[in-house]
């Protein structure tokens, strides 16, 4: 690994009932979160290419965890999302950096397909701070059931020189849609979107 | 579960690589589990609310199954654990006290009797409120290496009628454990203590 990593933390989620009625088979949802040091935290640095590096490399380690909170395999994944908080000596370009240009290849890699945009959020925080990663159908971006968001936090995490650097992953969309849309049944799974 | 309504689980796993120190060489893992179900005391005082402690016992065991699991399956690497509880705001904090005996005697049973009590914590809270789970060593209280916590809250939960139910274990000592004390491989009495 290219940069230093203090911790993983792996959440799921698990939803039996949803406005007083049994969800069946329960929805599920993971998070994987590294904990990581910002080697650029407090001066401006232009070239972020050691940070792209990291981004490909949690990508896969990430990607992969919370695959195997959820026990199952890679293409069964129906949505995905990925955040970053970024310590209060770091930029938000540095989040940018880890999510944006490579951390997506080995995680669609993971899942065999993904054709979707990976639905991204970032900030500067805080240790504690919450942070919700947007979620959205793997490949196809309109699928109306499956937006969604997830909540982490870490409470000792990041520090100002640090980054928490989250991927989500799911097996379901919401609870109980109904809100209408594109259904994931019509997926074409071609353009990302439809 | 005969009347037990679980709405959520959620699973925690943290991996602790190092926190600045040099890194270990196995990073200890701290695992929470917590169950949201509906509080059936809520909003009223009832006097007589012993049931509920037998009723909860097989959550208790699901939830201790599910941590050795989230653990990688070997309930021999369990050296630490905790409990506690939130109880929703129409709730009152004796309700999370029936939580002591299913919730502990679960993971006593399931780690081959472990000597020590369970260290617990509870508390009234709303949605999104956040509990520090006390940790000790799981046959010698005293075990310094070993007290630790671990903050563990869900966004969504309680709500007023609910209760968030937490079990905890860990696998080691805190990451650079150096301020002496009991050490492990000195318990001797059986007690429990030391």
């Amino acid at each position: 690994m290219s940069v230093r990593i203090r911790k993983i933390v792996t959440i799921l989620e698990e939803t039996l009932i949803e406005e007083g009625r049994p969800v069946s088979p329960p929805t599920r949802r993971a998070a994987a979160v590294a904990v990581i040091e910002n080697p650029l935290a407090g001066r401006y640095v232009e070239d972020l290419s050691e940070l792209f590096a990291a981004g490909e490399e949690l990508g896969g380690l990430l990607g992969e965890r919370a695959r195997a909170a959820l026990d199952i395999p890679g293409p069964s994944v129906e949505s995905f999302g990925k955040a970053a908080a970024v310590g209060a000596d770091g930029g938000l370009e540095h989040a940018a950096a880890l999510l944006h240009p490579k951390l997506g290849a080995p995680l669609r890699a993971l899942l065999g397909k993904g054709a979707a945009l990976i639905p991204s959020s970032k900030k500067r925080a805080g240790p504690g701070a919450t942070f919700d990663i947007p979620l959205g159908h793997k490949d196809a971006a309109r699928v109306r059931s499956h937006f969604d968001g997830m909540e982490v936090s870490i409470a000792d995490a990041p520090r100002a020189d640090e980054i928490a650097i989250a991927v989500a992953l799911t097996d379901s969309g919401r609870p109980h849609p109904r809100v209408g849309g594109l259904r994931k049944a019509d997926v074409k799974g071609e353009d990302g979107l439809v | 579960m005969a009347d037990i309504k679980v709405r959520k689980f959620v699973t925690v796993v943290e991996e602790i690589l190092h926190e600045g120190g040099p890194p270990a060489a196995v990073p200890p893992r701290r695992a929470v589990v917590a169950a949201v179900i509906e509080n059936p005391f809520a909003g009223r005082y009832v006097d007589d609310i012993m049931g509920l402690m037998d009723d909860l016992k097989p959550l208790g065991i699901e939830m201790a199954t599910r941590l050795v699991k989230a653990l990688g399956g070997d309930a021999g690497v369990v050296e630490g654990y905790g409990k506690g509880a939130i109880v929703g705001e129409a709730g009152e904090l004796e309700h999370g006290a029936l939580w002591h005996n299913p919730g502990g005697y679960a993971m006593r049973e399931l780690l081959g009797g472990a000597k020590a009590i369970v260290p617990s914590a509870k508390k009234v809270g709303g949605l999104g409120a956040k509990i520090d789970i006390p940790i000790t060593h799981i046959n010698a209280s005293y075990v310094r290496s070993h007290f630790d916590a671990i903050e563990i809250g869900i966004g969504d939960a309680p709500r007023r009628d609910e209760m968030v139910l937490i079990l905890a274990m860990t696998t080691g000592a805190r990451v650079h454990a150096r301020v002496g004390g009991l050490k492990k491989e000195d318990i001797k009495a059986g007690d429990g203590l030391r």
